[in-house]
């Protein structure tokens, strides 16, 4: 689950880690009043999930309040690679000298987190991981003892930090570390740490991951998990809680188990029609997770065709097919054509139960697959 | 013969008071394993289907000379019950449980490093030497006896594969769920290490799925160390960078690593031909044989 910067940047705050004066605004209005309050220069910066908001217009730096007015209109709303801008982080522009990278992460080769240093802040910092690797210093964390103070030192000193900003710096690597054990989080990045003229250390920016796993544990969090839902399917999804992932495709797909449904999306590709979602129902295919399921799928105005994958294992597929017919009887009318393919443990009494009068089954999955793209193709005609 | 688990395996189920716990326990001993203890705490002195439960795995161990743990508890305790696993020293602990916080996992991993007990798992459906015994929640009636070696990171892409080899009469020596968390016990290579030195496994199948490197240094084992004939199947070549496809380790990071494409090129490039579809994984398994 990822935060939006300004909720990392209040996190940040509040752990004493320096951050730039700013305010949230959700109009021009507010984003003028922000300005009024903060002085220029001012960045205004759009708070979506999205990587290289910059490159892709989504931040501006605001040199009066004619620019203040004519930026925040242009991103207030803005389409950005496919996610709609509701809110802007007005911020305090920062006059830096220099620009650096850090983070925390669990490296999943060594079961272990990892802290990580470069000088070559402020761009994309896995273009510098893939063409310059040894401009990221690396200091591994052992999980049973926690972060000693020296290893942030260390590798703060290794990645060729000046020495007179060093300690500075390794602060706010120690307190990331903090964070990151007590948030539970996967992934904590600043980028770019901005050095000022004066000598100062800045989090310019703010990247947080949330372990999803945690959440149970994370009340606080699993709140912004919810105010951060940005389509209105995932959220539905979250209720239901389903893993659904929205893709761009029209055939629309639910099975059980994510290997197994992942492999349906790609056969999907494979026998050329396009994916519309990741859907995992997980283990028992009820009647009433059927219905949810569907009912995604359906509302979903992307979706021309639906195909159903179920591998009943210590579920057999008799009780599979009971709870899809219970399911489709919820409906007045099935919208679009479905294609249900049933393997395991009885799987033929299964096909032989369910309802083909508003359904279609098929009895392998590459069959299954190639009907629901034919079905798609056919609709969207 | 077969890989971790045999007809002398002796379990406990921990957890097997709990709904998961008790239906599958009940599973496991009509397929033949030799459930002989369940650990929970608070629930010492009852019987679940005949089988005496414990306090602690500890107990378990003494009383009923258990050697290998199937896990059963809900995430917030699942490290814990690992670590209770570990800590006793059994040669084998399987953990079933989905959802547990990968900094706990950090951790069981650390702990893991220092002990000789195998993980399999977490987020996982098991371990199952067909006609022996079965250590989990895998259906056991799609399985049959043979000399196919099989290792997964997913459940139901397993049974898919199985269900397709049995189909055509390819029995299966050992299968692994080897789950699908971004830290877990048992590697593509510890199992892949263990069909290779099984003279009863004459091919195997590994269905690996996006995110990490494991797959990609799986394939360079296999390349130098294994003379075992390998197919392989690799799930979620459509799947979007950043975003988390159902398992929490199947997500393909920014900077391009983790990618299916990746994966598909490692394993072709140590002679491991991979299937686009289920069907055509049990194709090369059939030329293989």
């Amino acid at each position: 689950m990822k935060l939006h910067e300004h909720q990392a940047k209040t996190i940040f705050a509040d752990a004493g880690i320096p951050v730039p004066d700013s305010r949230l605004a959700t109009t021009v209005d507010e984003a003028l009043d922000a300005v009024d309050e903060i002085g220029y220069p001012a960045a205004i910066k759009a708070q979506v999930h999205v990587g290289g908001r910059g490159k892709a217009g989504g931040i501006k730096i605001a040199t009066d309040r004619e620019e203040a007015e004519q930026y925040a209109e242009e991103i207030l709303g803005m389409d950005l690679k496919g996610y709609t801008v509701d809110e802007v982080l007005v911020e305090a522009g920062v006059d830096f000298v220099d620009e650096l990278y850090v983070g925390v992460t669990m490296d999943r080769g060594e079961g272990k987190p990892v802290l990580m240093v470069s000088t070559e802040g402020g761009v994309n910092i896995e273009e510098v991981a893939e063409e310059n690797p040894d401009a990221i210093a690396r200091e591994h964390v052992d999980p049973a003892f926690g972060l000693h103070p020296y290893q942030a030192r260390k590798v703060v000193y290794e990645a060729g930090v000046d020495a007179d900003v060093a300690l500075d710096v390794a602060s706010i690597l120690s307190t990331l570390y903090d964070l990151y054990e007590e948030n539970d989080a996967s992934e904590i990045e600043v980028n770019p740490v901005m050095i000022t003229s004066d000598r100062d250390v800045v989090a310019a920016d703010a990247v947080m991951n949330i372990d999803e796993d945690a959440l149970f544990r994370q009340p606080d969090l699993a709140e912004m998990a919810e105010a951060s839902y940005e389509d209105d399917l995932e959220r539905k999804a979250g209720e239901y809680g389903f893993d659904y992932v929205r893709l761009s495709g029209n055939v629309g797909i639910i099975g059980n188990g994510a290997g197994l449904v992942m492999t349906t999306l790609d056969l999907v590709d494979y026998y050329g029609g396009a994916p519309a979602n990741f859907l995992d129902i997980g283990g028992g295919a009820k009647a009433e997770r059927v219905t949810q399921a569907l009912d995604m799928v359906f509302s979903d105005p992307n979706v021309d065709s639906v195909v159903f994958n179920i591998f009943g294992g210590i579920t057999r597929g008799d009780e599979v097919a009971k709870g899809i017919n219970e399911a489709l009887a919820e409906f007045d009318e099935i919208p679009k054509p479905v294609v249900v393919r049933l393997a395991g443990t009885n799987a033929e009494e299964g096909m032989e139960i369910l309802n083909t009068d508003l359904i279609e089954v098929e009895k392998t999955l590459e069959e299954a697959v190639q009907r629901a793209v034919a079905n798609a193709e056919e609709v969207s005609q | 013969m077969s890989i971790f688990v045999d007809d002398d395996t002796r379990v406990v189920v921990q957890g097997i008071t709990g709904g998961e716990g008790k239906f599958h326990a009940g599973q496991m001993i009509e397929y033949g394993t030799n459930v002989v203890a369940g650990a929970v705490p608070g629930k010492g002195g009852q019987e679940v289907d005949g089988v005496p439960v414990y306090d602690t795995v500890d107990e378990a161990v003494e009383a009923e000379d258990a050697d290998a743990s199937v896990i059963f508890v809900p995430p917030a305790f699942a490290g814990d019950a690992i670590f209770e696993s570990l800590d006793t020293d059994l040669d084998l602990a399987v953990a079933i449980t989905e959802g547990i916080p990968t900094q706990d996992m950090a951790k069981v991993n650390k702990r893991l490093s220092e002990t000789d007990t195998r993980l399999i798992g977490p987020n996982c459906p098991g371990i199952i030497t067909p006609g022996e015994a079965k250590l989990g929640i895998l259906p056991g009636n799609i399985f049959s006896d043979g000399n196919v070696g099989l290792v997964s990171r997913s459940g139901t892409l397993t049974y898919q594969v199985v269900d397709n080899l049995t189909e055509r009469g390819l029995g299966q020596s050992t299968a692994i769920g080897i789950g699908g968390d971004p830290i877990i016990g048992t590697s593509f290579i510890d199992a892949l290490e263990a069909f290779e030195a099984d003279a009863d496994t004459d091919a195997v199948v590994m269905c690996g799925e996006i995110g990490g490197e494991d797959e990609e240094q799986a394939a360079r084992f296999i390349g130098e160390h294994m003379d075992t004939p390998v197919a392989g199947f690799i799930a979620g070549r459509t799947a979007p960078p950043g975003k988390r496809m159902g398992h929490a380790g199947a997500i393909v990071s920014g900077s391009g690593t983790g990618t299916a494409q990746s994966k598909i090129d490692a394993l072709n490039d140590a002679g491991v031909p991979v299937g686009d579809t289920p069907e055509e994984v049990a194709d090369h398994v059939e030329e293989f044989l």
